[in-house]
């Protein structure tokens, strides 16, 4: 243990905390500015690929399947280093937000899919046979319950795009992960810098998932019935 | 574009080594950690859920980082491609832990009382009978899981590994087309997993139909 913590003082933990709390916050933005790109986008997505209109459907297809089939860190990268070269320069905080909300959207258009899907077909029927127009019927029967049904699944994923925040090290975004090794670099602290911001990440998607799970177990209850 | 698209093949073999050695890895390690997860004693089992948790509460970037720069500088250095495929190998065995128990926990209990029935012993029953089917199930997850981890080694880049994402970067880096050159690197890794996916749908047919009556 003496050989990884490389004589740092407690002092020395204490002087890395501003630092490295300023980069959480930083990585806590990005999550959320992502999930509030990504979660309408995989909304979008998942009407899209089920629409009739062949042209919208054969792009929002291109688009989950690249967005789910390539790595977001290669997303990220494409973002970030690809559009400049097209003329068009973004800061490492807009990439990164469109890149992951590019890849939560193409996730989350699957698990919101599958959600809609789940909702039985007698109900589309009845909307139908009640005369409301597609909008309603999204709006007041299919999305409320197809929705409900999603929910476990779409937090469990917000934490995974939490995870993700830390591929923005690549692009130089000064988030969490980039501070604690920017520390390492100063001072050779290497692994307890990086030790203390992994314990960030556990304090938050430890009890997350816990919380994920439970959830999900009380939903599970509500679908099986 | 053909000369480029060559750079950054030669990241593919170690694309393909990173995922085979980790999920080989996952796989094996994985039983005993599944093991210790249904453990009947409340310690192992706690133990097991404990590192299970931990594993996965970080992201595999850190991970990686933690063991190439933390542990490297620290107390034993290592070469960045050993570095990943313990990083990567660990964070696949608890996945692959997950998965095996969801295959243990879809087998019908009458397979266990049929076990008992027939005066089989726990361990025999275990491994004649239960994992088997455990692992049959556990095979299209496990598919799945493979496809995500082969997107995962795309992090070994960030410690030095010179694989697909890699080479991307460093090409980029000197011709400055980030466009055309993640655009192709992209689509490799979309191109990799289709014979993933092609071959855990050939082997599922094959065992489904060794089993059908």
């Amino acid at each position: 243990m003496n050989a990884l913590l490389q004589g740092a003082t407690w002092d020395d933990f204490t002087s890395w905390l501003p630092d490295l709390w300023s980069g959480f916050v930083l990585s806590i933005e990005v999550t959320i500015a992502s999930l509030a790109v990504g979660l309408p986008l995989g909304l979008a997505l998942a009407l899209g690929v089920q629409t009739k209109a062949m042209l919208l459907r054969g792009i929002c297809l291109a688009v989950v399947e690249i967005g789910r089939g390539a790595p977001a860190l290669v997303l990220l990268q494409f973002i970030y280093f690809g559009l400049p070269s097209a003329g068009l320069p973004l800061t490492s905080f807009v990439s990164a937000t469109i890149a992951l909300g590019w890849s939560t959207g193409a996730y989350t258009s699957e698990i919101i899919r599958a959600g809609l899907d789940s909702v039985p077909g007698g109900h589309k029927e009845a909307v139908s046979a009640l005369g409301l127009s597609r909008m309603d019927g999204l709006r007041y029967v299919i999305l409320p319950q197809g929705l409900r049904v999603a929910v476990p699944a779409l937090l469990g994923f917000s934490i995974l795009v939490f995870q993700a925040s830390s591929l923005c090290f690549t692009i130089a975004l000064p988030e969490l992960i980039s501070r604690a090794y920017e520390i390492g670099t100063n001072t050779f602290f290497y692994f307890p810098a990086l030790a203390t911001a992994g314990l960030f990440y556990v304090a938050i998607c430890m009890p997350a998932s816990f919380l994920v799970s439970y959830v999900e177990h009380r939903a599970g209850a509500y679908a099986v019935r | 574009m053909l000369y480029q698209l060559g750079l950054i093949l030669r990241g593919l073999p170690w694309t393909i080594l990173i995922t085979a050695v980790s999920l080989l890895i996952g796989c094996i390690l994985g039983y005993p950690i599944m093991l210790g997860r249904n453990a009947r004693s409340l310690p192992v089992r706690l133990v097991s859920i404990a590192f299970i948790s931990l594993i996965r509460a970080v992201p595999p970037l850190v991970w990686l980082f933690i063991i190439f720069f933390g542990v490297g500088t620290g107390a034993f250095s290592m070469s960045p491609l050993t570095a990943a495929l313990i990083g990567l190998g660990l964070i696949a065995a608890t996945n692959m832990a997950e998965i095996y128990r969801g295959g243990l926990i879809s087998i019908h209990h009458g397979q266990w009382e049929a076990a008992q029935a027939l005066n089989l012993g726990g361990a025999h029953t275990f491994r004649d009978v239960i994992a088997p089917q455990m692992f049959r199930v556990a095979l299209p997850s496990s598919a799945t899981y493979a496809i995500g981890l082969m997107k995962d080694t795309a992090i070994a880049s960030t410690i030095g590994v010179p694989e697909l994402a890699y080479q991307g970067a460093r090409l980029t880096q000197e011709t400055f087309q980030g466009l055309k050159v993640f655009g192709m690197v992209g689509l490799i890794y979309i191109l990799l997993s289709l014979p993933i996916a092609w071959l855990s749908r050939r082997a599922d047919l094959y065992l489904r139909a060794k089993v059908a009556r």
